[in-house]
């Protein structure tokens, strides 16, 4: 799974911060049928959560309706230098993540 | 397989694209005619319908109304980027029209009175009455739309989107660029004009690049993952650019958000990219008179009738080419003068009191891969319920993994029917 975030690396305190997460992935519905007429199985991602420094900042529940690669923005207040997790959950429990640190002044 | 397409083609575009399957008037009905007939716009939709208007009604008065006195092409252009061809080349005038009787006014068309049947002339004040109007506007950039694109910026990183000055300048800025360099293209979402159009410019500025600056390279930064004619224009770039082009979609985080001109920086969601020389096609929507005469919805663009392809807006006024709501038929040179001749037959035939004829339209875009290689794609539609569709089975695509004499016999091809429908719409 290729992974891209955009997050600044430093902030001033009490700033407000934009983040973008994009995971590439085919959030198969399990709806849809292959050229044989065969049922393609389900295969979406069910859960992002996105920590800062252990506390959960943004969370989201996906369903079959979410298109193909899942693109998010959203924002968080910069009160701490510390880490920022990226997490992505399928619905069989496998998960990817990805790291970035914020350095804030 | 391929083969059989391309004759069946062939042989359905001989019946469609000539006059000779329009059906005849009776000649009673059109003498007993003289209504007053203006054309908004002298591009291949507008040229052609004020040309076939006058063959089909040639006791009305036809008025084209278009500010320029020369036509600067779009089709083909591309091969003026790529260093095949010359700007002069492209050009056309109004005179063949002219010679017909048409009246042709160059004027900007100001505003469309709908209730009083009139269009004002910007500069020569005035204006000119109409029973019908037909509007062939094109299309116009947004302006911002693209945080960071406006007209000034597009003096500096051209679109090149309309023929002429821009796409000078976008071949100039390649001829001045060091060897080296990165062209960067940033391509939109549909609906745009022509939609097979940025890969057949990215096709030549790559075989620009590896012939006269191999060190430099070509990016394609794409707002979507599928394009027109999209398995054929990967195969042709792997074999012929495979170290001049790289294209990223969407999915590959190709969609630009903004760009900066000063820097000459596009930016992804995730990335800045500073580019050489940049080409930025950005989002459009119908010509700006469609606005103001109130046949443009809230999308930009101009729903229609497919019947005869009158305005669902206004009445008395019928809007073809570019500027339209005809997906699937794409915004092309070739849909815009199919549509002009037949809305021009459907107008002549309701002015002289007979039945209209059904809807069966046809396109097909021809793309170079190289100076000398072209592809196509064509379609056939026909009107289901007020919607345009494609006929299944009608049309098709250039085969895959042919042999070059396939691709350069299209270039042939895609040559005359460049000489065949200039000739149509200004000779």
């Amino acid at each position: 799974m290729s992974i891209r975030i955009s997050a600044p690396d430093t902030a001033s305190k009490n700033e407000v911060i934009e983040l973008k997460a994009l995971i590439q992935h085919p959030m198969e519905t399990g709806y849809r049928r292959n050229n044989r007429g065969e049922i393609i199985e389900r295969d979406i991602i069910t859960t992002f959560e996105c920590t800062y420094d252990g506390d959960t900042v943004f969370q989201a529940r996906f369903h079959p309706g979410i298109a193909a690669n899942p693109f998010l923005t959203f924002y968080t207040r910069a009160t701490k230098s510390g880490t920022l997790e990226f997490r992505w959950t399928d619905q069989n429990g496998q998960s990817w993540a990805e790291t970035h640190s914020l350095t804030v002044k | 397989m391929s083969k059989r397409v391309t004759l069946s083609r062939r042989h359905l575009l001989a019946g469609l694209a000539g006059t000779a399957a329009l059906p005849v008037l009776a000649p009673r009905a059109i003498a007993q005619t003289n209504a007053r007939l203006v054309v908004i716009g002298g591009g291949f939709g507008g040229a052609t319908a004020a040309k076939f208007l006058k063959h089909f009604l040639p006791n009305t008065s036809v008025t084209l109304i278009e500010p320029n006195e020369t036509f600067v092409a779009c089709p083909f252009s591309n091969l003026v980027i790529g260093g095949q061809r010359e700007i002069s080349q492209q050009a056309f005038t109004y005179d063949g029209l002219r010679a017909l009787g048409i009246d042709v006014v160059h004027q900007t068309a100001g505003d469309v009175d709908v209730d009083a049947h009139t269009v004002s002339l910007l500069e020569g004040g005035g204006s000119v009455a109409y029973d019908k109007l037909i509007m062939s506007p094109g299309v116009d950039i947004r302006w911002g739309a693209l945080e960071g694109y406006d007209e000034a910026a597009a003096e500096v990183m051209p679109h090149a989107w309309k023929a002429g000055a821009q796409t000078s300048l976008l071949r100039q800025q390649l001829e001045a660029m060091e060897d080296g360099g990165l062209v960067v293209m940033s391509a939109p979402l549909a609906p745009f004009r022509c939609p097979p159009g940025p890969y057949e410019r990215a096709s030549l500025i790559a075989h620009y690049l590896k012939t006269q600056k191999p060190a430099s390279k070509l990016l394609i930064l794409d707002a979507k993952d599928s394009f027109s004619k999209k398995p054929l224009f990967l195969e042709a770039w792997a074999k012929l650019y495979p170290d001049h082009l790289e294209w990223r979609g969407a999915a590959d985080f190709g969609r630009v958000v903004s760009v900066d001109a000063p820097t000459m920086t596009l930016s992804t969601d995730f990335e800045d990219i500073a580019a050489s020389v940049a080409n930025v096609i950005p989002p459009q929507k119908a010509g700006e008179i469609a606005e103001r005469a109130g046949v443009a919805d809230e999308t930009g663009w101009c729903p229609i009738n497919p019947l005869d392809f009158s305005s669902t807006l206004q009445p008395d006024i019928h809007v073809i080419g570019d500027a339209t709501i005809a997906a699937p038929m794409p915004k092309s040179a070739f849909s815009a003068n199919l549509q002009a001749k037949f809305c021009a037959m459907q107008i002549a035939r309701q002015v002289a009191g007979l039945d209209l004829e059904p809807t069966v339209l046809a396109n097909t875009c021809y793309s170079y891969i190289s100076p000398d290689q072209a592809i196509s794609i064509t379609g056939v539609y026909s009107n289901a319920d007020g919607q345009l569709a494609s006929i299944d089975g009608a049309g098709g695509l250039s085969p895959e993994n042919a042999d070059d004499s396939v691709r350069t016999a299209e270039a042939a091809q895609a040559d005359t029917w460049f000489r065949t429908i200039t000739q149509e719409a200004f000779g």
